[in-house]
């Protein structure tokens, strides 16, 4: 028994690794006011150019460092429409996610059904792995793991404790009092999206060489929709997105476990959504203004218009 | 060390799609001097500054620090000479505390932990200059003064010798007014620069040094408040003589047209902010409500205009129960409204005049042809409107936001009272209007009164409650505070009424 309930958190950090990589990207580029609904498309670029380079040169590092620069190139696409030409985010969003998912299906076309001989193999921290129980679930993890934790720290103290962060926060919430502080609002939401963007791509790197070694046409499996509901359970803040991933990776690690009960996987999959939905009720309706939501989340700019 | 003894502006002309907003305005100012910018709405003054401040660039002419020429390109390099801006609505961040607000705007914030590093400081700035504010409190949470106080600590911590002031007293309250003035004076006296732009008369008489005059974007006039006077200086702003002192006939009061009776409301959270008020409204009266705002005005007239519902108490409408009906019921049945926020709750910006002319009339008959509305009518009806309520407007077909505050208020205001209704409730009608239009506006109210209608006048501006008004009542908390008659010697005491420390 305790055997399973060490293997199942293990596992449920596991899956929520990607969730939270995301996560974090979504909520620095929705603090700057730019909704960006392409995590979906990023992630999936991000996985097939992670997978291409890793198969290519037999180095998952590389791997990585190129599908976080493709995920921040193709956000350029998003930072332009939605912020230069102050077009509907939405629209450009839901471009993006489909932009991504064709292009990396044309790319990953050749790659489909090889798998790689080489992964982002797991790190045990020496040391620390062999504390009883919580070495094995959180010691003994994929360096993506490590990485989503300590870059959840660095943005959330970034949002918080620094100049910049003050900034993005200030850009999502009134960007006209913003600029009138000589603030470049425009840099400070590109530099936002663009970040957001690297995040999406290191979590499909996850998918593809760490999560499984294999590329497949949609192994993305609608992460990206998650992340975005997931930014708002976490009320915008990366601390709380880092509680709200690993519950949603426990949630998907249920699926597979609760299967054989004769529950459907489908209705599992629906969790994290209604998980959303039940937050927002439930704290809209003790206090609206903890929702938090930046004011003009989604709202594009223009300058110099009264 | 300081970066401004004297500034000046040479020639400057500003062009927006060919139309002068600024034209070869010169003006200057030294340190420890308080200038006034005194103007119409509309007249450039804002502009004026913008474009000092550097969100906007001149078409022509310059901008000349202690002799020298410099180029003011943004804000950035504006504050970097010295120059300090308070809009008039402020460029706060309202979820955010007062003190990320001040190292937002900051240059030198350090990079990591500014808020803690920079604390002690701004605390010791705040203290020089009596600053009384809690800075880690949201900007949402504090009061309008507090906020405006925010925003002067923002402009000085950042170094600025010029402080632009727009329109500062248009959010306080008179007592928030007397602690502004007493932190200017503080500031003159330490040799800060400070520009007040503002076209209420009373302000730039009691606090500025110089005032310079503004008409349609063109200097009117130059001269030491100590040389003018209050008529003077309005004949400058307007090019004519303005009445001060409206003449308000006698009328003895007739019929109650309209009872509200110990009307409970609550506000959006729930709070009751409006417990157990009762009053009658009469044929030929202004019934005025005074008051700060954020006392339950707000919530009582939208309970009498159907806009919130009430939770106890009647409200009657010639013998008929009129409480939680539909707002386009109530209106039918003779209460017509204009809203605080003209903008935003008077009229749809985007509208053309002619749409926004028949806002809450479009369901009438004498609008409809069979299948659509009956566009000629409307458009006859609108321009009738604008003839009869001097609404400058270049056409009917263009978006309503273009117009002027003052023109849009006289549009609703048009169609609010042109069919004669009963009852009129305004709130706050002439607030951020320019003189002329105020005098316009209250005419009008007048006339409403004259001609047999019943007028509720929501209002935090004194003189325009004393200019106006039969009868007073003063509220405080949701509650009134007293009912007087306009020639009741106790009204001296509104103030303490308004504060709350007085029951009458």
């Amino acid at each position: 028994m305790e055997e399973i309930i060490v293997s199942v958190l293990q596992r449920t950090l596991v899956a929520g690794t990607p969730l939270l990589l995301g996560t974090i990207g979504e909520v620095l580029c929705e603090r700057s006011g730019i909704l960006n609904l392409g995590v979906e498309g990023v992630m999936s670029m991000g996985a097939v150019t992670a997978f291409i380079v890793t198969f290519a040169t037999g180095s998952p590092w590389l791997g990585l460092a190129v599908a976080i620069l493709a995920g921040m190139l193709i956000s350029i696409v998003h930072a332009f429409a939605s912020v230069t030409l102050q077009s509907n985010q939405v629209v450009s969003g839901l471009a993006l996610t489909m932009l991504g998912l064709g292009i990396s299906g044309l790319l990953g076309k050749p790659y489909i059904g090889t798998p790689l001989s080489v992964k982002m193999n797991t790190l045990p921290i020496p040391g620390l792995v062999d504390i009883p129980y919580i070495g094995r679930i959180f010691f003994d993890q994929s360096p993506f793991f490590y990485m989503a934790m300590v870059l959840a720290f660095i943005a959330w103290f970034i949002l918080v404790h620094t100049s910049l962060g003050i900034k993005i926060r200030s850009t999502g919430e009134n960007p006209r009092a913003t600029e009138t502080q000589g603030v470049n609002v425009s840099l400070v939401k590109y530099l936002c999206v663009i970040i957001g963007g690297g995040f999406s791509g290191m979590a499909g790197a996850n998918l593809s060489i760490s999560y499984s070694k294999s590329w497949i046409e949609g192994m993305t499996a609608g992460r990206g929709w998650i992340v975005v509901a997931l930014t708002i359970f976490a009320l915008w803040n990366p601390t709380r997105a880092v509680i709200g991933a690993f519950l949603f990776g426990g949630i998907f690690v249920l699926q597979y476990l609760i299967q054989p009960f004769g529950i459907s996987p489908n209705l599992l999959a629906m969790l994290p959504y209604l998980a959303t939905l039940v937050v927002l009720v439930a704290i809209g309706m003790r206090d609206s203004n903890k929702l938090n939501a930046p004011a003009m989340l989604g709202e594009p700019y223009k300058r110099g218009e009264r | 060390m300081r970066k401004i003894e004297q500034l000046e502006m040479a020639g400057i002309t500003k062009l927006f799609h060919g139309v002068p907003a600024n034209k070869d305005i010169n003006l200057s100012i030294r340190s420890g001097e308080i200038l006034g910018l005194l103007g119409e709405n509309g007249a450039g003054k804002t502009t004026l500054m913008n474009i000092l401040y550097g969100l906007y660039q001149p078409d022509a002419g310059q901008v000349l620090i202690n002799g020298k020429p410099v180029r003011i390109s943004s804000p950035q390099e504006s504050k970097m000479h010295g120059i300090g801006m308070v809009h008039q609505h402020f460029m706060l961040i309202e979820s955010h505390s007062a003190m990320e607000n001040i190292c937002l705007g900051y240059d030198a914030a350090p990079l990591v932990f500014p808020k803690a590093k920079l604390k002690r400081q701004i605390i010791e700035f705040s203290r020089k200059f009596n600053f009384d504010v809690d800075l880690d409190k949201p900007i949402w949470q504090l009061s309008a003064g507090e906020q405006q106080r925010v925003e002067i600590i923002k402009a000085l911590f950042n170094g600025a010798d010029l402080l632009i002031l727009d329109e500062p007293t248009s959010v306080l309250t008179p007592q928030e007014i007397k602690e502004l003035f007493v932190i200017l004076n503080k500031m003159k006296d330490e040799g800060h620069l400070i520009i007040l732009i503002s076209h209420k008369l009373d302000e730039i008489m009691e606090l500025c040094d110089r005032v310079t005059v503004l008409q349609k974007g063109a200097i009117v006039g130059d001269a030491e408040t100590k040389d003018v006077d209050k008529k003077i200086l309005a004949r400058m702003m307007i090019g004519r003589d303005v009445i001060f002192n409206i003449e308000r006939e006698e009328i003895p009061s007739s019929d109650r047209v309209l009872s509200v009776d110990k009307v409970v409301v609550t506000s959006d959270k729930g709070i009751p902010v409006v417990s157990n008020i009762s009053f009658d409204l009469y044929r030929n009266e202004i019934f005025g409500i005074a008051g700060v705002s954020g006392n339950g005005q707000k919530e009582l007239v939208e309970a009498i205009t159907g806009l919130r519902k009430i939770e106890s108490g009647s409200i009657v409408l010639d013998d008929q129960e009129i409480s939680n009906l539909s707002p386009r019921a109530i209106y039918d049945k003779g209460i017509s409204h204009v809203p605080e926020e003209r903008i935003k709750f008077g009229i749809a910006p985007g509208l053309f005049l002619y749409e926004n002319a028949i806002l809450k009339q479009h369901h009438l008959k004498k609008f409809a042809s069979r299948l659509s509305l009956a566009y000629n009518t409307v458009k006859d009806h609108t321009r009738g409107l604008i003839e009869s309520f001097q609404v400058h407007a270049p056409g009917i077909s263009i978006p309503t936001k273009n117009l002027s505050g003052g023109n849009i208020q006289k549009l609703i205001l048009g169609r609010e009272i042109d069919d004669n209704p009963p009852v009129l409730v305004a709130s706050h009608p002439t607030y951020g209007l320019d003189v002329g239009a105020t005098e316009y506006l209250r005419k009008q109210l007048l006339k409403r009164r004259k001609e047999g209608g019943a007028v509720l006048l929501v209002s935090e501006d004194l003189e325009e409650i004393f200019e106006l008004c039969d009868r007073v009542a003063v509220i405080f908390k949701g509650e009134f505070m007293g009912v007087l008659k306009a020639d009741d010697p106790k009204l001296c005491d509104i103030g303490l009424m308004m504060a709350g420390s007085l029951r009458i």
